[in-house]
């Protein structure tokens, strides 16, 4: 699971007791050790080493005039493995720093790595955001919710569905960032006037995700409850997702590469849907 | 200005490469060079995603903060949303590798 792997965090020691190396090496060393997701930290005696206190493991590199020091965390929550690079070339190096990840018994996220997860799900900006609630009640996957004080937030960041920009398109403010997409202002480029007039001729959302179900559900019209129940037949419910899935395809906000990885059953059903609206409904009379 | 309690965070973006490759190459280097102590991080995006604890440890220190990674409300923002206050006093600040030369940023990590 992505979520429980922190990066294992290499410390090039070139502070007293050691001799640094080259420049040409630590570039080396810091850009393939990066590539393969550890954090680097050079740490001469200029400096002191920094807490990190929040790092589960760590590998001391250094070339040692003596032996390696044995170093131990007090606290006894992080483990340390320390390894003396004298003399090594650069693939020994990282074949030492390969074994003490072992010795730790330490697993981080690998960029690349078959499979490897790319980091993709909104980041709000707060000082554009109304709290309009828009993106929470677009977002098909449950990405969004309201913390304790009814603040948009974004909660589920694995439901996100990489490459999918399609909830900043319908932020009215321009304030949801994916910073790994490719422009502006999406990516986090400073918004300019032009990208909020844009933004203002938004789709309309309840129109888009099975019109009159959502707008009927927000006046709870008994009327419209009951027509929704004669939908629940999994025929009806079927035919609804595609329905929203053509017009999620005409509207063109959300890539179509996207869409195509999307099967109809990754999709909410008619009754999640619904209660969605309800939800949504109940949210907005709370908030006035 | 700078001084050797400046710390220095360069942001690799390992993860989903958005950053110039011969930018972010150039400023490691450049920073391998300088003999200054840094700290590097595969991918913040990444960390952000995961609330790791040790984003907060990175914006600690008596100096400033330089931060070489993307645009500055996308850094900001997502500090932000892994539960860590962004300063707003000036004491952090983040270079833009995705659109500024790598001698721009490496002067801005580096001028003392
Ligand atoms: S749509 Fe935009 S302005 Fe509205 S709550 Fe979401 S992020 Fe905030
Ligand atoms: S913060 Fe910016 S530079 Fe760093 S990984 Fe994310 S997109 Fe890339």
């Amino acid at each position: 699971m992505k979520d429980s792997k922190n990066p294992i965090q290499v410390i090039l020691y070139e502070g007293s007791g050691t001799t640094p190396i080259s420049s040409g090496d630590r570039l080396a060393l810091t850009a393939n050790l990066l590539d393969q997701g550890y954090s680097v930290s050079r740490v001469s005696q200029n400096a002191s080493p920094g807490k990190n206190q929040a790092a589960s493991a760590i590998i001391v590199l250094g070339q040692f005039s003596e032996a390696a020091p044995e170093i131990m965390d007090a606290s006894g929550k992080t483990r340390i493995e320390t390894r003396d690079t004298t003399g090594l070339n650069h693939e020994s190096i990282l074949e030492q720093v390969e074994e003490a990840r072992e010795s730790l018994d330490a697993e981080q996220n690998q960029p690349g790595a078959n499979g490897a997860w790319k980091p993709w799900f909104p980041v709000i900006d707060y000082d554009r955001c109304t709290n309009c609630m828009q993106c929470l009640s677009f977002c098909l996957f449950d990405v969004y919710g309201v913390d304790d004080e009814k603040q948009i937030q974004v909660q589920n960041n694995d439901n996100c569905k990489t490459n999918c920009p399609a909830c900043s398109r319908v932020c009215p403010e321009v304030a949801i960032m994916f910073p790994k997409y490719t422009s502006g202002p999406i990516n986090g480029e400073p918004v300019r006037q032009q990208d909020v007039e844009r933004e203002s001729m938004k789709v309309d959302i309840t129109a888009l995700l099975g019109g009159d179900i959502y707008s009927s559900l927000k006046t709870r019209s008994e009327k419209a409850k009951s027509r929704f129940s004669k939908e629940r037949s999994p025929d009806k419910a079927l035919d609804e997702r595609k329905r929203c899935m053509i017009k999620l395809q005409q509207s063109g906000i959300i890539p179509p590469e996207v869409l195509a990885e999307l099967d109809l059953e990754s999709l909410p059903s008619a009754e999640a849907i619904q209660q969605k609206a309800k939800e949504m409904a109940a949210l907005q009379n709370k908030q006035g | 200005m700078s001084d050797s309690t400046d710390k220095i965070l360069y942001c690799r973006c390992a993860f989903s490469q958005v950053v110039p490759v011969k930018t972010k190459e150039e400023v490691l280097e450049k920073l391998c060079d300088s003999g200054r102590d840094f700290e590097c991080v595969s991918d913040l995006c990444e960390m952000s995603a995961r609330r790791d604890d040790r984003l907060g440890e990175l914006l600690e220190g008596d100096g400033k903060v330089k931060i070489a990674a993307c645009y500055p409300r996308a850094v900001k923002w997502l500090f932000h949303q892994a539960g860590i206050p962004f300063p707003e006093d000036g004491s952090v600040e983040v270079l833009n590798m995705r659109e500024d030369t790598a001698e721009t940023i490496s002067k801005g990590l580096l001028d003392e």
